[in-house]
């Protein structure tokens, strides 16, 4: 017998005992703060997220409308030289771009809204009335009314952030009747420019499109064939290794690096045309293959063994079993991945910076090798001007990037819930 | 007549090959009932690669070797004869006379450009009729010699199918290659800045103004490159003030997520959690700076003392907030990789869920935090936009949070986004702070992993 044994004491514990029923509180009372701690967590995550998204939807709404003031015109008076019947003709676009509707504008707006009544009229008012003229060719022969954007100054003051002398003249032209608030199409189908008013979104939607038919030509192919040799053929060996490391490591990689690169490798060495969508699709195709290796090798290892040993049984080659039955098993998995790479490639800002796709476009881009600007570039362009009109325009052209990347994702879990099998 | 032209022709031609050489095969399985060793379809795709992969390989070697020799047809020519000898001008002609003569420029400033103008015209197309010629005669010889081997017993199987894992072998080691043209483009010009900057002035220097001047006589004309300030800041700010929001959270969400929510609640906040991780960084950095650092600003002028519009806080919050799920996706795998034993012993025991996370799930889980934290460590570091956006650009050496720092990643978008020439210091110091960021998380990657991997064996 050891000294050190000392006897249990045999006698139960007191659970009525004042010192233990505190004891017990005060644990259950932790037990309790530490759950609502949890809980507090949790809520103030998602409220960062609510807060966010409503902030950008509050801010941007006011995006998408515009101020419209009346403003009757007559081109029979502004002597325009311009028939219905060239319009019609082959050469109606060269026709129109000699009208000076500027001036028109002008002064119709000086002769109904007082000296200097031009100012309070957007600059893309001149575009609107080039649009209503190609549309209609019967306004060349008869006055008409029409609807045109306010400058950012009233549109402002109509949405409640002008300064006090915009808000009173807005005043003024509302009790005449002269305004009205009409959706924004300028906004959707216009390109970058330098009046908040006159603004587009399309330009850059343009350029990400394009950009991102480069990335995903380049990287789904290279990415699922990466992920089929890794996954079906590899041998283990230091090669193999080498591979999946740097898979790995480049999918850790901060984007701005990709964005180094491309500026080092596509445009000083290679020097392809800066600024252009096929140098930006080829610098995220490199920061989005890794994602897409993968996920595809995630939905690759999912296909089960069996249907491989099947194939291989009733006499199919490797490369057969692996094209004619893994591949399209694997499918679903492997677009899932895919498209959340892109979304990802899709909101990525830093390497298109690191490229040159930062400068003013005033027009969408013609084609891949144009210069061109992206949709989140866009944002932050826009989110360095100072004028109050361009903060709406920035969160609603925020608004535009959540959506596309809601729309990809919904996608994504679409397929994933839809062709998705489990084995 | 573009590449892409030729492209297509080429690409036209080895489809007729596929589809006359598998015709060709489908009539070996005549009448004396042998069957041919290989389905047409393979004796198609053997003559269609034979046509197209040469011909398309010449065309890339083409593109780069055509512009030279175009370059150096228009320069021997006698029109060339009066270019001026300086570089920059001579250039210039050149580039005009070569959008002249590509039609995108209609009319030339210089008058040499307009006369040299044919002469690249005539260079230009009859490389391209050069390279029309060759890669078609390529393909052409390709898809005959591969057509005259077909048989019934030609192995056309074998031979696609190992073209096919060439190409797989081809796809894979572009990853490779990508990561090797990563470091090696970053080493070529952090070499080059190193050889105009001291290593040791770069590293330990604590004074950061890049600006060099246009004139030697002008003030500062040196400019500084000592980066501490940046790397200090680019730690406050990713590793210090965004950690101190994220890890508390996203730990505590993550334990409240596995231990206590109900499955329901659980299959709807995880998703939203991650749409956090999801949001475009640009979308968080006009957060940032449209709401938070007002907000912030503010904070500091009622507390009574000067706080910057840019301060580290705005930037370290917000990023701290877009770091939170991927603290606790990672505490959520290590939590739920804990074995339910030692959980269950704890309760059976009589602790409070409390008393055993905190006492039993988190040590245990500890390693895989840790290596999640890490993770989170490098994204934040590496993360442009919120910092380019909500973050200053001067270079303090405080740990303030109400004042304004600037990290690397903003100090490379703002020295690579003016027009200067590629060889000053100041452009190839952004190379060589990338080349810095690039290590690090390279190396917090590597430790990270390692890390996680460790601590998942002790339990398996």
């Amino acid at each position: 017998m050891s000294e050190a044994f000392t006897p249990v004491d045999p006698t139960p514990t007191n659970w009525r005992d004042p010192a233990m029923q505190k004891r017990i509180r005060r644990r259950y009372a932790a037990e309790r703060r530490f759950r609502l701690i949890g809980l507090g967590a949790v809520s103030l995550s998602a409220g960062f997220l609510a807060f966010l998204l409503v902030t950008m939807v509050a801010n941007g709404l006011g995006g998408f409308s515009r101020t419209e003031l009346r403003l009757e015109v007559d081109l029979r008076q502004a002597a325009v030289a311009l028939s219905a019947a060239q319009l019609a003709g082959p050469n109606a676009e060269a026709a129109l771009a000699e009208v000076d509707f500027e001036g028109i504008v002008r002064a119709a707006a000086d002769a109904q809204y007082g000296r200097r009544g031009a100012r309070i009229f957007s600059p893309a008012a001149r575009l609107v009335l080039r649009d209503a003229v190609r549309a209609d060719p019967g306004l060349l022969a008869r006055p008409a009314t029409l609807w045109l954007p306010a400058d950012s100054a009233i549109d402002q003051a109509a949405k409640g952030h002008g300064t006090p002398e915009a808000t009173a003249r807005y005043r003024q032209i509302e009790q005449a009747g002269r305004a009205r608030t009409g959706f924004n199409t300028t906004f959707l189908t216009g390109a970058d420019a330098t009046d908040p008013t006159s603004v587009g979104i399309w330009g850059a939607v343009k350029g990400s499109l394009l950009t991102m038919i480069v990335t995903l030509l380049i990287a789904f192919p290279i990415g699922v064939l990466t992920a089929v040799y890794l996954e079906e053929y590899a041998r283990r060996n230091r090669w193999t290794d080498m591979i999946e490391v740097s898979i790995n490591n480049l999918a850790a990689v901060p984007s701005i690096i990709f964005g180094l690169l491309g500026l080092a490798f596509f445009l000083q060495f290679m020097h392809l045309p800066r600024s252009a969508p096929i140098v930006g699709g080829l610098t995220l195709a490199l920061m989005t293959m890794p994602v897409i290796v993968i996920a595809g090798r995630n939905a690759i290892k999912s296909v089960p063994p069996s249907i491989r040993d099947a194939a291989l049984g009733i006499g199919a080659s490797r490369i057969q079993v692996v094209f004619h039955h893994v591949i399209p098993l694997a499918l679903p998995g492997i677009l899932t991945g895919t498209i959340i790479g892109m979304s990802r490639a899709f909101g990525e800002t830093a390497p298109a910076l690191m490229i040159g796709m930062r400068a003013f476009f005033a027009s969408p881009p013609g084609g891949f090798d144009e210069p061109a600007t992206l949709l989140p570039v866009q944002i932050f362009l826009w989110s360095d001007e100072v004028s109050r009109g361009f903060v709406e325009k920035t969160s609603a052209a925020i608004i535009i990037l959540l959506a596309f990347l809601l729309a990809m994702n919904g996608l994504a879990i679409y397929l994933r819930n839809r062709f998705e099998k489990r084995w | 007549m573009s590449l892409s032209f030729i492209v297509l022709l080429v690409l036209g031609l080895g489809f007729v090959g596929w589809l006359s050489a598998k015709a060709r095969a489908a009539a070996f399985a005549g009448p004396d009932r042998r069957r041919p060793h290989s389905l047409p379809g393979y004796h198609g795709w053997y003559v269609a690669l034979w046509a197209v992969i040469p011909a398309l390989l010449f065309l890339a070697f083409w593109a780069f070797l055509s512009e030279r020799m175009i370059a150096d047809t228009v320069l021997s020519s006698p029109q060339a004869a009066a270019l001026p000898n300086v570089d920059m001008q001579r250039a210039a002609i050149l580039a005009e006379a070569r959008g002249l003569a590509a039609g995108d420029v209609a009319s030339a400033r210089h008058a040499s450009a307009s006369a040299l103008a044919p002469v690249y015209a005539g260079a230009i197309s009859f490389y391209n009729w050069l390279g029309l010629g060759i890669a078609l005669l390529i393909a052409f010889a390709g898809g005959a010699w591969s057509w005259s081997r077909l048989s019934p017993a030609f192995r056309a199987r074998t031979r696609v199918e190992r073209m096919v894992m060439a190409l797989l072998l081809t796809a894979s080691l572009i990853a490779i290659l990508t990561t090797l043209g990563i470091f090696l483009s970053l080493l070529f010009e952090t070499v080059r800045f190193f050889s105009q900057v001291s290593p040791v002035e770069f590293l330990t220097g604590t004074s950061w103004s890049p600006q060099t001047a246009i004139r030697p006589d002008q003030a500062g004309s040196s400019g500084a490159f000592g980066a501490v300030p940046l790397f200090w800041g680019t730690i406050f700010i990713g590793a210090i003030i965004a950690m101190i929001v994220a890890i508390p959270l996203g730990l505590m969400s993550a334990i409240y997520l596995t231990q206590y929510a109900r499955p329901k609640v659980r299959a709807w906040m995880k998703p939203i959690l991650e749409i956090l991780a999801g949001v475009p960084t640009v979308v968080y950095g006009y957060f940032a700076a449209l709401t938070v650092a007002p907000a912030i600003r503010d904070l500091g002028l009622t507390l009574g003392f000067h706080a910057s519009t840019e301060s580290a806080l705005a930037a370290g919050l917000v990023m701290g907030v877009m770091i939170i799920p991927f603290v606790s996706s990672m505490a959520d795998d290590s939590i739920a990789a804990v074995p339910q034993a030692m959980r269950d012993g704890s309760l059976a025991m009589g602790a409070t869920r409390s008393e055993t996370i905190k006492r039993v799930l988190v040590p245990a889980a500890l390693p895989g935090v840790v290596g999640g934290v890490l993770l989170a460590v490098s994204r934040a570091i590496g993360e442009t936009m919120i910092v380019v956006m909500a973050a200053g650009l001067a270079a303090n050496l405080t740990a303030n949070p109400f004042a304004s720092v600037t990290t690397v990643t903003t100090q490379i978008v703002q020295l690579l986004t003016g027009d200067q020439e590629f060889d000053s210091p100041k452009t190839l110091a952004a190379f060589a702070l990338g080349m810095v960021l690039f290590l690090v998380t390279l190396a917090l990657n590597v430790v990270a992993l390692r890390v996680v991997k460790k601590y998942r064996e002790a339990y398996e």
